[in-house]
């Protein structure tokens, strides 16, 4: 799946005097309030990190209240869906005009109708609609499918990817990851006869 | 329904949509006639009677909620704009339309994330705006409503997080009078959320939010007025006359004096939302979760309560929830107040020493704490001021003592209240043999503390004989001195103003008057009447006592002189209100 990326950065984190007695606390304090949100300087939304101090020297900031600075390197797991790219989320909810997705757990994904290339149809089986391929019968799309999405544009405020299935490689992950598998066999299976 | 219908249905409904679709999309080409029409359609919810508008408008929200993506800020904002200003309590015949609004609500917030902030906010407007009675229909709106946060929450993770700043910002505050009927509907439905799945990702918030709001109120309340009021003694006479005469129980509910008499708004409300709390505790208990909530109430009420001390209501939402569990949370409140009040490293020595004020108040006033348990942690707290005695300082003043102090004070208030549980077993009176040096040490705190605290103590130490070298307690007056009106008395659990709060505390409560002495005698079944000696208008049984008293006084003089039976009669009995000191705790 595209769209994370692990970065490393060195930073400056300023803290108040009164958490000096727990400087690393307080380190993590200042990360974790920046979890989940899009942040522009590392150009994507922080899903996890891990702080070492680098130095136990701490340049303090003339003001009125002297918070101190500490040099942090850390390693970052920043999730960043660029226009064009593939995530891969679980299906939660079906409608004849929109799949519903959740990416990773937070970020929630909306595929509507229109996105929806031609080959899908909706069926309603057993009171539970799905999209089903019409060439390929065996791919389905239904509640809890893995599915593998192209990103059109992702709002950084609330998280929310518009997504759309057009491209011909997205789809139910497992079914694709079968088809790619076969496509390798049968060209194994052409070059074996072709060199007999 | 024949196929061929089905499909004739089908189509028209295709159709529909079809146009309903182009309309919208023709108004962002400029063409606005068609969406202007459906802009009025809208409008028509005014007039509920025609069926037949009726229906239409509900298919146009069905529609419209399968065609969200078409639906464009810019372009369709009057249509958007009335979507959102949507109030679902005025429609209440055409429930169906609501039901179908709401549907429109969900689609919207889910499928794009422009509208989510708009859609969460129009919803939480409408549970704030809920009114106070509802009928059925209302109440299957109400819980839709609910609903509709769910599926949001469901479909998009982290809606919680943008919901919680809406939900706390749109309760109304203390000081907007006008709103205030509105309040106890919307706490109401912000404790369900509490209670449910969202919960998990913010109860804790909403819970220090109501809190907050409780506490504002009680802040709010001019308790200083009521109790400077001098007819508050009296009341306490009147009150003990009460209870004579009736036919009181061990489980019947004492007749407290209470605040809403003046129908003040204010108190009222305090009240009604201190019992919506409550209740939300106990189906937390019925659940099982209490554990887990009381977490979030013991830190709330640290950041919150502890340290404000004028604070008369708000606390005893922790000691109901300790009475709904008194092994569990009951035993854990007072163990985290005791390791505030030892942990001197992270805590200033106003909040120790609110936190031990808490602490004895608390070990006084609960019924259903065990008495070895209460034990147990009175020996701590002697102990404690052993030590401190042992290794502290020899600065003579007072003001550099004060945490030992007021652990004193409340080693004392303690024991007037529990003094007879303590030395009825001898294993708890041997715990606490410390305490005649901590009393007789140089630093004084009978001096020191509450006159009234220090001079009821003493009466039932010397009845109940709980030191053996009784002449180093010679007390000749009892001023109240600067020391002790500095110290103040913080009794945080005393009994409670409110009358609906106090009837769900009353059971669990241990009022001064049904307190068994020392110096009572043994009859356990005439406990009431005879208790009530000290302070009662029949002077003959005062005469019987002074006569006995006296000779005893005579080898053990630690009842105050005789002369000053009559006159300082007041300041000797254990006041039901004991006044915060008109100087509240400056530093000297």
């Amino acid at each position: 799946m595209e769209g994370l990326k692990l970065s490393e950065a060195e930073l400056m984190i300023y803290i108040h005097p009164s958490k000096s007695r727990n400087v690393f606390q307080a380190i993590c304090r200042e990360l974790s309030s920046l979890l989940f949100q899009y942040n522009e300087t590392f150009d994507g939304v922080l899903l996890a990190y891990d702080a070492t101090v680098k130095s136990k020297q701490a340049k303090i900031l003339a003001g009125l209240h002297p918070y101190f600075g500490v040099r942090v390197n850390t390693r970052l797991l920043l999730f960043d869906p660029k226009p064009k790219s593939f995530v891969e989320g679980k299906i939660v909810k079906i409608s004849p005009e929109s799949i519903h997705v959740i990416v990773l757990g937070f970020s929630a994904a909306v595929i509507t109708d229109v996105d929806i290339r031609e080959e899908f149809k909706y069926r309603v089986r057993d009171g539970e609609g799905s999209f089903v391929s019409r060439s390929h019968k065996r791919h389905a799309l239904k509640l809890g499918t893995m599915l593998r999405l192209q990103v059109q544009s992702f709002d950084e405020e609330v998280m929310h990817i518009a997504g759309s299935l057009l491209p011909e490689n997205t789809g139910c992950v497992k079914w694709l990851e079968n088809k790619s598998e076969e496509a390798l066999h049968t060209d194994r299976d052409h070059k074996r006869r072709k060199i007999a | 329904m024949g196929a061929k219908e089905v499909d004739n249905a089908e189509l028209s409904d295709k159709a529909l949509v079809v146009a309903i679709r182009k309309a919208l999309t023709s108004a962002q080409s400029g063409d606005t006639d068609r969406y202007n029409e459906l802009v009025q359609l809208m409008y028509i919810i005014k007039k509920p009677d025609d069926v037949d508008v009726v229906a239409q408008l509900q298919t146009l929200l069905k529609i419209l909620s399968r065609s969200v993506a078409c639906l464009d800020e810019v372009h369709h904002k009057v249509l958007l704009d009335r979507i959102f200003g949507t109030t679902i309590w005025d429609h209440k015949p055409n429930v169906n339309v609501m039901y179908a609004l709401l549907d429109l609500i969900v689609s919207l917030a889910t499928t794009s994330g422009k509208h989510l902030s708009s859609c969460l906010n129009m919803l939480v407007s409408n549970l704030l705006s809920q009114p106070r009675i509802l009928d059925n229909k209302m109440l299957e709106l109400l819980s839709r409503v609910h609903a509709a946060l769910h599926k949001i929450s469901f479909l998009v993770p982290l809606a919680p997080s943008i919901l919680l700043p809406i939900l706390a910002q749109s309760l109304p505050s203390v000081h907007d009078k006008d709103r205030f009927q509105l309040v106890v509907p919307y706490v109401e439905n912000l404790l369900q959320l509490e209670n449910s799945s969202i919960g998990k990702v913010f109860g804790n918030v909403i819970l220090r939010v109501v809190m907050e709001r409780l506490l504002d109120l009680d802040l709010e309340i001019g308790w200083d007025d009521i109790l400077q009021d001098d007819s508050a003694i009296a009341m306490f006479d009147m009150e003990l006359d009460l209870a004579v005469e009736g036919t009181t129980n061990e489980g019947e509910e004492f007749p407290v004096r209470s605040l809403n008499q003046n129908g003040n708004a204010v108190s009222d409300l305090l009240d009604d939302l201190m019992v919506l709390y409550f209740d939300h505790l106990k189906s937390c208990q019925d659940s099982g979760r209490l554990d887990e909530v009381f977490e979030n109430l013991f830190e709330s009420f640290v950041n919150l309560i502890l340290n404000a001390q004028k604070t008369k209501i708000s606390q005893f939402l922790m000691f109901y929830a300790c009475s709904l569990d008194p092994e569990n949370c009951g035993v854990k409140f007072a163990s985290k107040l005791l390791d505030i009040f030892l942990n001197s490293n992270n805590n200033n020595q106003v909040t120790r020493t609110n936190a031990v004020a808490y602490l004895a108040s608390y070990l006084a006033r609960a019924k259903f704490l065990p008495a070895s348990f209460v034990a147990s942690m009175l020996k701590r707290l002697v102990d404690e001021c052993a030590d401190y005695c042992r290794t502290c300082n020899d600065d003579a003043r007072p003001e550099e003592h004060q945490v030992f102090y007021s652990v004193c004070q409340a080693i004392l208030y303690l024991l007037c209240f529990r003094m007879r549980s303590i030395l009825d077993v001898p294993r708890f009176r041997s715990q606490i043999t410390p305490l005649e040096s901590v009393l007789s040490h140089k630093l004084d705190p009978l001096r020191v503390c509450l006159p009234s605290v220090v001079s009821e103590f003493l009466y039932q130490a010397k009845a109940g004989g709980l030191f053996i070298v009784s002449d180093a307690f010679i007390f000749d007056d009892l001023p109240e001195s600067e020391l002790s009106r500095a110290l103040g008395g913080f009794f945080p659990f005393d009994p409670c103003l409110l009358k609906k709060t106090n009837r769900l505390i009353s059971r669990d409560f241990i009022f001064w008057e049904t307190v068994i002495t020392a110096y009572d005698e043994d009859d356990e079944d005439e406990v009431l009447p005879e208790v009530i000696v000290y302070g009662d208008t029949d002077s003959d049984d005062d005469d019987d006592d002074d006569d006995v008293h006296d000779n005893e006084v005579d080898k053990m003089s630690i009842t105050p002189k005789h002369s000053f039976m009559h006159e300082t009669e007041r300041l000797l009995k254990m006041p039901w209100l004991i006044r915060p000191s008109t100087c509240h705790r400056e530093s000297l």
